[in-house]
């Protein structure tokens, strides 16, 4: 296949992720029910994954479908069964400060995207071959390693604070 | 592929999850827009890792790892401390928690 095409097909399957990412992007923060905000955030995580694994990136796609959409939006659930948030509330769950948040958001993103258009205007992601896991694990336990324990040692303490937080006494 | 295709991309989804912040009353739905955001900034870092080519393609796979472990573990003790204002309060509706106001 001509590296042409390649480019074609990659376009296309990233247009197909990203347009479902941005719209339930806009259905977590619009929606009216809270479970269906924790569905629409799966497919924005999912849609991320997928677009890891476009740029060749797969490690990191399977631990976001196995850490974002595995564990976290559990804990969303149990997070929304537990504050027994409304399925079907009367009232909305925005507060009155959404036209200040529109503009907000609407300044952010305009100013964000003249910045990186002006910036990378053409820049193209030149794909190699993927990146195998053992490069990966090969750069965080040679270079990263400081990093990484200071990293385990903060989810032990996010741990030990969630249990002394949450329990009952 | 255009490198800007994912930038602009990831932008949209962290204004989103601003907007989300600012607006949402619900506890849970704020802690939402916020993984909303940093699922954003790790599609810049893996991106702008692919562009730069093999060796610094693995380095922002490494920060991408990071920074998903730290929003697991902001999530584990963002829900435990809005399991506390429910539990104190009887409501998870931010507004409520007015105590500090003036």
């Amino acid at each position: 296949m001509l590296a042409a095409d390649i480019q074609v097909a990659q376009t296309a399957v990233f247009w197909i992720l990203a347009i479902p990412m941005a719209l339930s992007a806009i259905g977590v923060v619009t929606t009216k029910n809270v479970v269906h905000a924790a569905l629409y955030l799966v497919v924005v995580l999912a849609g991320g994954a997928g677009q890891f694994i476009l740029l060749g990136q797969e490690f990191v796609a399977w631990v976001q479908v196995l850490v974002y959409i595995g564990a976290v939006i559990v804990l969303f659930l149990f997070g929304i069964m537990l504050t027994r948030a409304p399925m079907h509330p009367k009232e909305s769950l925005d507060n009155d400060l959404r036209w200040p948040g529109m503009v907000v958001a609407v300044f952010l993103v305009g100013v964000l995207g003249a910045l990186l258009i002006d910036t990378f205007g053409d820049d193209k992601i030149e794909l190699t071959a993927p990146t195998r896991t053992d490069e990966v694990t090969n750069e965080i336990f040679r270079t990263y390693i400081i990093p990484f324990e200071v990293v385990g040692i903060l989810l032990l303490g996010a741990l030990i604070g969630a249990v002394v937080l949450a329990r009952k006494d | 592929m255009l490198l800007n295709q994912f930038l602009l991309l990831s932008a949209f989804l962290f204004g989103t999850g601003i907007y989300g912040v600012l607006t949402r009353k619900h506890a849970v739905l704020v802690l939402m827009s916020i993984e909303l955001m940093l699922a954003a900034v790790n599609i810049n870092l893996v991106a702008f890792g692919a562009f730069q080519g093999d060796e610094v393609a693995v380095v922002g796979q490494v920060f991408a790892l990071f920074v998903l472990t730290i929003a697991a573990a902001e999530v584990g003790v963002g829900l435990a401390i809005v399991l506390l204002i429910y539990r104190n309060l009887h409501s998870a509706d931010l507004d409520d928690v007015d105590s500090m106001k003036g």
